[in-house]
């Protein structure tokens, strides 16, 4: 075997650094206390009440959580560039209304009014984000003044009643309620996506070695090809077996699934985790700071709206109590729990995929188990200080280890 | 030296307000050269850095690149004209790993999505040239030593082949170690055809790197001198004003 002596960029082999592959693996890492985590979860609530991980209730559960999950992920942008949106639930709550008074009392065709809704959550979120940039409001002040005016203007929507109902027949509320993927489709859906990554892995080792950079080995892709397909596979097959994965479900992960792309693979999301890390910096690198506050503050309004809509069509009704401040708190708590850091600058799409997740294995596992509501909010609020308490320490041990 | 320089200032002046930041400062700089800026607190380093950047517009004076005079209105035009500045702080994001830090603002696209097959690529020939010894490329800048983050800046000032590379303090919080691997990165830098200016307080780092040093003192340029002859006491004499031992401290 003869050994190059000299790399293509006309270096000594010798000179060059010699790093191993990691990318990705940290990341992977990084979840698996989460994994563990919803694995005791469910192994204790399970014992305690066998109907617990069946697979209706499991359908109920992704259901509940998808709705949470789009104001997660909305969440999980702001928290990146460093910010908070305390107002997320009071914009769902609002769209919410909007939707079924244009729906109900206008008389606007659905398409219309679903607009509507969403585009008064990005207004608002743009306001959000023009009050911060232009005029140094802190973030929080703004999104709490923006909670107050939000469930302001949801009541003078709503007025004069308390709430509105929308009929069954609204293709809204068919959508949230009852539409579920083909078993078939699903399946096909999971297939695709395991290939698409397998080809996606086996190009980017193509392009690797041939720039002689370290690349994943053909084992290594088929294992994570593997990992997927089970992954993925086996949980759908089992949600087949009830119900199977609602629209809604669908909808929240394919947000996820976009959000993650434009985090990771975009400069827009280089500059959000820049910004996040610091600001300075990335104001030094040319990167259009405000610019990119103004779209982290419209997108997750933006998404806060789309979560509203979608939640006025699983109750079929819009109604003063929707997006009550403890469901800013739960989507907040999530985004933390699955690894976001409320600091900025670290953090992903997923971390809402599996924030709610714990979130809402806590929340069904009491319900079912008949504790007292109560309950739900000292567990719920108790993971979220050991999750934050996680988030500070690691913080503070990057800023020590210097 | 018989090529003209790459950049050469004439004549740059600037006040903040009363204050005479800089009077009249002439700088050349040849390629294969590491020119010293050296001076008290307040002898105008930083302005004159600023100057460099393009972060500040002079209120007299001209710049001139490659025989072409400039105008350095914004630290990008600064970039695109080819003169880099690596910040006293170095300007790095510490979540983000090497090679994200090293094309930060100026990523590399494949289409709408980012192209890191040819950032690392890059990255790695970058910090190869400096000799740079960095755990993973991909590890996040927080996990890294003060002389490797200097690296990492200097290859990103390096990203686009600047003519000039501007260097503030590089060492100033830095090690004996550390200070020293951050030198032999100065010379690297030189040795591959770069002009550096190198802003520095620290007389014993001046003195390993330099080729030429130029003392500033209250704005002005207060002597030139050869880094191989001069002496430790005559650069010191330039600096703080006093003459050393000669015709009766005449000034």
């Amino acid at each position: 075997m003869t050994v190059p002596v000299v790399d293509r960029a006309g270096l000594p082999v010798a000179a060059r650094p010699d790093w191993r592959w990691r990318s990705g693996g940290e990341r992977d890492l990084r979840s698996v206390p989460v994994l563990v985590s919803l694995v005791v979860l469910a192994l204790v609530f399970q014992a305690l009440n066998g109907a617990y991980l069946s697979a209706d209730n499991l359908v109920n559960m992704t259901l509940q959580a998808s709705t949470t999950g789009i104001l997660t992920l909305g969440v999980v942008l702001v928290l990146m560039v460093g910010q908070i949106d305390l107002s997320v639930g009071a914009v769902s709550g609002l769209s919410a209304a909007i939707v079924a008074v244009g729906v109900v009392r206008a008389g606007w065709p659905l398409a219309v009014a679903l607009v509507a809704a969403v585009l008064a959550g990005a207004a608002l979120g743009a306001g959000y984000g023009w009050m911060f940039t232009r005029l140094g409001v802190p973030s929080f002040v703004i999104t709490l003044v923006g909670l107050m005016v939000g469930v302001g203007l949801q009541m003078q929507v709503l007025a004069p009643t308390a709430s509105l109902n929308l009929p069954y027949e609204s293709a809204l509320v068919r959508f949230s309620q009852e539409s579920f993927l083909h078993p078939v489709a699903s399946l096909a859906v999971v297939g695709a996506v395991v290939v698409g990554v397998t080809v996606a892995g086996l190009r980017d080792r193509r392009r690797r070695r041939a720039a002689e950079l370290p690349a994943p080995s053909l084992a290594e892709i088929a294992a994570r090809a593997g990992v997927l397909a089970v992954g993925l596979g086996l949980p759908v097959w089992y949600l087949n077996t009830s119900r199977g994965i609602g629209g809604m479900v669908a909808v929240f992960l394919g947000l996820v699934w976009v959000a993650d792309v434009a985090l990771r693979r975009t400069r827009w999301g280089r500059s959000v985790r820049a910004i996040g890390s610091n600001v300075e910096s990335a104001r030094r690198a040319g990167f259009a700071v405000r610019r990119v506050y103004l779209s982290a503050f419209t997108a997750c309004a933006a998404l806060a709206a789309v979560a509203g809509v979608l939640s006025a069509g699983r109750l079929a009704a819009a109604n003063q109590g929707a997006g009550g401040a403890d469901l800013t708190l739960t989507a907040i708590a999530a985004a933390v729990i699955g690894g976001t850091s409320l600091f900025g600058g670290r953090g992903s799409a997923w971390s809402a995929v599996l924030g709610v997740a714990v979130v809402h294995a806590i929340g069904s596992g009491l319900t079912l188990v008949n504790a007292d509501g109560s309950l739900r909010y000292i567990v719920t609020g108790l993971v979220l200080a050991l999750a934050v308490t996680v988030d500070a320490l690691s913080r503070r041990s990057r800023l020590v280890g210097r | 030296m018989t090529h003209p320089p790459v950049m050469s200032l004439r004549g740059i002046t600037h006040s903040f307000g009363a204050v005479r930041a800089l009077v009249d400062v002439d700088l050349d700089v040849h390629a294969h050269e590491v020119v010293a800026v050296v001076g008290d607190n307040g002898a105008g380093k930083s302005t004159l850095v600023a100057v460099l950047a393009g972060a500040l517009v002079p209120d007299a004076g001209e710049v001139v690149v490659d025989g072409q005079e400039v105008l350095l209105r914004s630290p990008g035009l600064a970039r695109q004209l080819g003169v880099a500045t690596v910040f006293q702080d170095l300007a790095l994001c510490e979540d983000l790993d090497v090679v994200e830090n090293v094309f930060l603002g100026q990523e590399l696209r494949r289409g709408p999505l980012l192209d890191e097959v040819a950032m690392e690529r890059e990255a790695q020939r970058l910090l190869a040239q400096l000799a740079a010894r960095v755990p993973s490329v991909r590890a996040p800048v927080s996990e890294l030593s003060g002389g490797q983050r200097q690296a990492v800046a200097v290859a990103r000032a390096l990203v686009g082949e600047p003519r000039v590379l501007v260097l503030d303090e590089p060492t100033a919080s830095l090690g004996v170690t550390q200070t020293a691997e951050v030198l032999n990165l100065v010379e690297r830098v030189r040795d591959r055809g770069y002009g550096v200016v190198l802003v520095s307080q620290n007389m014993a780092d001046v003195q390993a790197v330099a080729d030429r040093v130029v003392v500033l003192r209250r704005g002005r340029v207060n002597g030139v001198f050869d880094g191989e002859t001069a002496s430790y006491e005559e650069i010191i004499a330039a600096i703080t004003g006093v003459v050393p031992n000669r015709a009766g401290g005449a000034r």
